[in-house]
């Protein structure tokens, strides 16, 4: 005789929906109502479980849920409508999706007899986000529901991780239809099964390659972070005492004040960090992707090196550049194998050659070090990083939006951490700083969470201040407002003559008073002097969120920036120099 | 170079739109597809016949590994294999023409599958290659209609490719 306990509960489709999430360990989920998931938030409404934030439009549901994966390592959950709730949602899939962030979108849908007749509200998002996902299902039946949830959780989390969107029909969600609820332990699927180990033999092969290397650097990216493993690089870099770099997606990786570190590389890069690249007899790449931004012109990039490539993803191996030894699997346990490998076998590197490129790189070191232009009638962008670098003893979790202001935080935001600065890299997603230092600040509510922004950027997500008070989110945002899409402006600068075509920003609005609007408290900085005083009171209130606006000099570029169609180490130094 | 790649896939809907979308999404050449199931029903089998070089061909099999519905596949140009494809053509036929067109169907092991007083249609089954070359030899007769599956695939011997 079966106990009356043990007989699996009866719970409608959208119950089981927000069952599966608490199970699944879920505690917060984004999104916003509307008629195709009316079901499923009064589901929500009666329990306690999983708590729902309420955004001011879709995309910032999918930007928090995003920076909270990427903080946390965790799936982050939307929910959204059908129709243009799914549509608004896009932008957020496709960040998640370029920078490989691990997410389950669930988008209702118009009732199943629906479909296919142009419904109010109806749009095929299964086909919209087909190329943007990691993977998409549909509920055709509501009692698959905690399988499909699980099996989306796996998906996302697993392997190269990613979105996964999930479209549940409205008549799969009814109050009164009920079903014997069981979420399933774990799942496996016959045609989807990541390698995560790497294979000894080339694991042992790149270890002799990178040990016999003159010139070696390890070049790593956002698969360490995702991966995990900062620590096992971090104890493998300073094993064989070689330098290192990090991708946008990579920093914090690897300590930033630590001496082997030479910054980061590509576009923005380090001149010391592009040099060596270049220069490098043995590059051994570490969840990174060989990214367009870093590579600069592939046929001219690293002449000389052997390279050797660990990555989950097969496809990113060999995609842009050919690499020599490559490594399929998770870069954690394949690093740690790399170093039991070395623990057993004792290798190092010549040291004299290894002397040698080090004081080379002492040289690289000097010629640019992060310098740049001191202004008396402006505030310079880059000095404000640096102050708040120091006003959070750079410990903040920092999110940026895109542009300039992306790549000075990226520069003079020395991370030492891994999973603490959060950004659109792959994308280039102009409104996710806001959103995703909202996600961050509502799981990691004593942590000082700091947007670095910029007048252009924060206007596409603005609205998300009235979220903020809602939920008492009290972020810092350090909007560095040059009155120009700055971006656009330095290219238009270097390559159009300086012809601004909609790059000026006119009718801003006075983000003091909008900031005090909407409950916050606003400062405005204008003076280099100002600075030091409202950064002071900015961090010291700490049950509020403070918006500073802070004006910087509207003509700064960023450098070191790599010349197109050149080596990785062609750049301009400065408005005058270059290599 | 020319590739025939034989695709197994869940027998589920949408499959094949990621699939068909991966190609149009990155850029590869699509000259032929051909899906059906096999004789499990829950497994589809798609032979794609595409080109590009080593690298790309390499991408694309990497890429189609990473759809999650995809079960197994492999590139049957790599090794001895058997294509076919499957052709049939309405023709019109005069009378003096007729004795001909049928001549030349029987030559390519071709069978008339149907016919009218003005018209024959005719199966051919073979290569690609021989298939345009059957097209070639029907000069001087009015073609109505073509239609073609696509080709399908199997290796030489004893390799499989199955679950």
């Amino acid at each position: 005789m079966t106990s009356q306990n043990t007989q699996p509960e009866l719970l409608s489709g959208g119950a089981m929906l927000i069952r599966a999430l608490a199970d699944e360990g879920v505690e917060y989920v984004y999104g916003y109502p509307g008629g195709a998931v009316l079901h499923i938030y009064d589901a929500m409404f009666q329990q306690h479980q999983v708590k729902h934030v309420l955004v001011r439009h879709e995309q910032a549901a999918t930007h928090m849920a995003d920076a909270y994966a990427r903080a946390s390592g965790k799936a982050g959950v939307v929910l959204v409508t059908s129709g243009p709730g799914a549509t608004n949602a896009v932008t957020g899939i496709a960040t998640a999706y370029m920078d490989s962030i691990p997410m389950v979108v669930i988008c209702g849908q118009v009732m199943s007899h629906l479909i296919g007749d142009d419904a109010f509200q109806e749009t095929d998002m299964l086909g919209i986000s087909r190329p943007i996902v990691k993977h998409n299902m549909s509920v055709r039946r509501p009692e698959d529901i905690p399988y499909l949830v699980k099996k989306a959780f796996y998906i996302a989390q697993s392997g190269r991780p990613g979105p996964v969107v999930l479209d549940i029909p409205k008549d799969m969600t009814i109050p009164s239809q009920k079903f014997p609820y069981e979420y399933p332990k774990d799942i496996k699927l016959r045609s989807y099964n990541p390698n995560a180990k790497g294979h000894p033999g080339q694991i042992k092969k790149a270890l002799t390659t990178l040990l016999a290397a003159k010139k070696p650097v390890l070049y790593s990216g956002g698969g360490v972070i995702l991966g995990q493993a900062s620590e096992e690089l971090t104890t493998l870099a300073r094993k064989l005492n070689i330098p290192v770099t990090n991708t946008l997606m990579g920093l914090g990786a690897y300590p930033a004040s630590d001496p082997q570190f030479i910054g980061m590389l590509g576009m923005h890069g380090s001149y010391e960090a592009n040099q060596v690249m270049h220069n490098a007899d043995v590059i051994f790449a570490v969840g990174a992707r060989f990214d367009d931004r870093v590579t600069n012109a592939t046929k001219k990039f690293c002449p000389n090196a052997t390279i050797i490539h660990i990555d989950i993803d097969p496809a990113s191996i060999s995609k842009t550049v050919n690499a020599h030894i490559p490594i399929v699997g998770l870069v954690k346990p394949v690093l740690q194998e790399m170093l039991q490998q070395l623990e057993k076998n004792q290798g190092q590197l010549d040291q004299q050659a290894l002397g040698h490129w080090w004081q080379q790189i002492q040289q690289w070191r000097e010629v640019h070090g992060g310098r740049y232009e001191q202004s008396a009638a402006h505030l310079k962008p880059q000095a404000v990083i640096e102050a708040v670098h120091r006003h959070t003893k750079g410990d903040a979790y920092v999110t940026s939006d895109v542009g300039q202001h992306q790549m000075f935080a990226a520069q003079y935001y020395k991370f030492d951490k891994p999973n603490r600065w959060i950004n659109s890299g792959g994308l280039g997603t102009m409104g996710f700083g806001l959103p995703a230092a909202m996600g961050v600040k509502l799981h990691y509510p004593e942590a000082e969470v700091v947007c670095v922004t910029g007048e252009g950027s924060i206007q596409m997500n603005i609205q998300e201040l009235s979220t903020c008070k809602q939920y008492g989110l009290n972020v810092k945002i350090i909007n560095l407002n040059n009155g120009y899409l700055g971006m656009v402006k330095q290219w238009q600068d270097m390559n159009y003559d300086s012809r601004y075509s909609s790059s000026y920003m006119d009718s801003l609005p006075d983000f003091v008073k909008l900031a005090e609007a909407y409950g916050h408290v606003g400062i405005r900085v204008t003076k280099a002097e100002e600075l030091e005083p409202a950064l002071e009171r900015a961090f010291a209130l700490k049950d509020k969120l403070v918006f500073l606006d802070i004006h910087v000099d509207p003509t700064e570029h960023v450098y070191p920036m790599q010349i197109p169609g050149g080596a990785m180490n062609e750049m301009f130094l400065s408005k005058t120099e270059r290599t | 170079m020319r590739h025939i790649l034989s695709v197994l896939l869940e027998n589920e809907s949408g499959a094949l739109a990621r699939v068909v979308g991966l190609f149009a999404q990155r850029g590869y050449n699509i000259d032929s597809l051909t899906v059906a199931a096999t004789e499990d029903p829950t497994i589809s089998r798609l032979t794609l016949v595409t080109r590009g070089d080593d690298q790309v061909i390499e991408q694309i099999t990497k890429q189609l590994h990473k759809l999650i519905e995809v079960v197994k596949l492999a590139d049957l140009s790599e090794s001895a294999h058997i294509e076919r494809e499957l052709m049939m053509v309405k023709v019109k036929t005069t009378a003096e023409q007729r004795e001909e067109v049928k001549r030349c169907a029987d030559i390519f092991r071709g069978q008339i599958i149907d016919i009218t007083a003005n018209t024959y249609t005719i199966q051919v089954v073979g290569t690609s290659d021989k298939l345009e070359a059957f097209i070639q030899a029907l000069n001087g007769t009015q073609i109505l209609e073509t239609v073609r599956s696509g080709v399908s695939g199997i290796s030489r011997g004893e390799r499989t490719l199955s679950l």
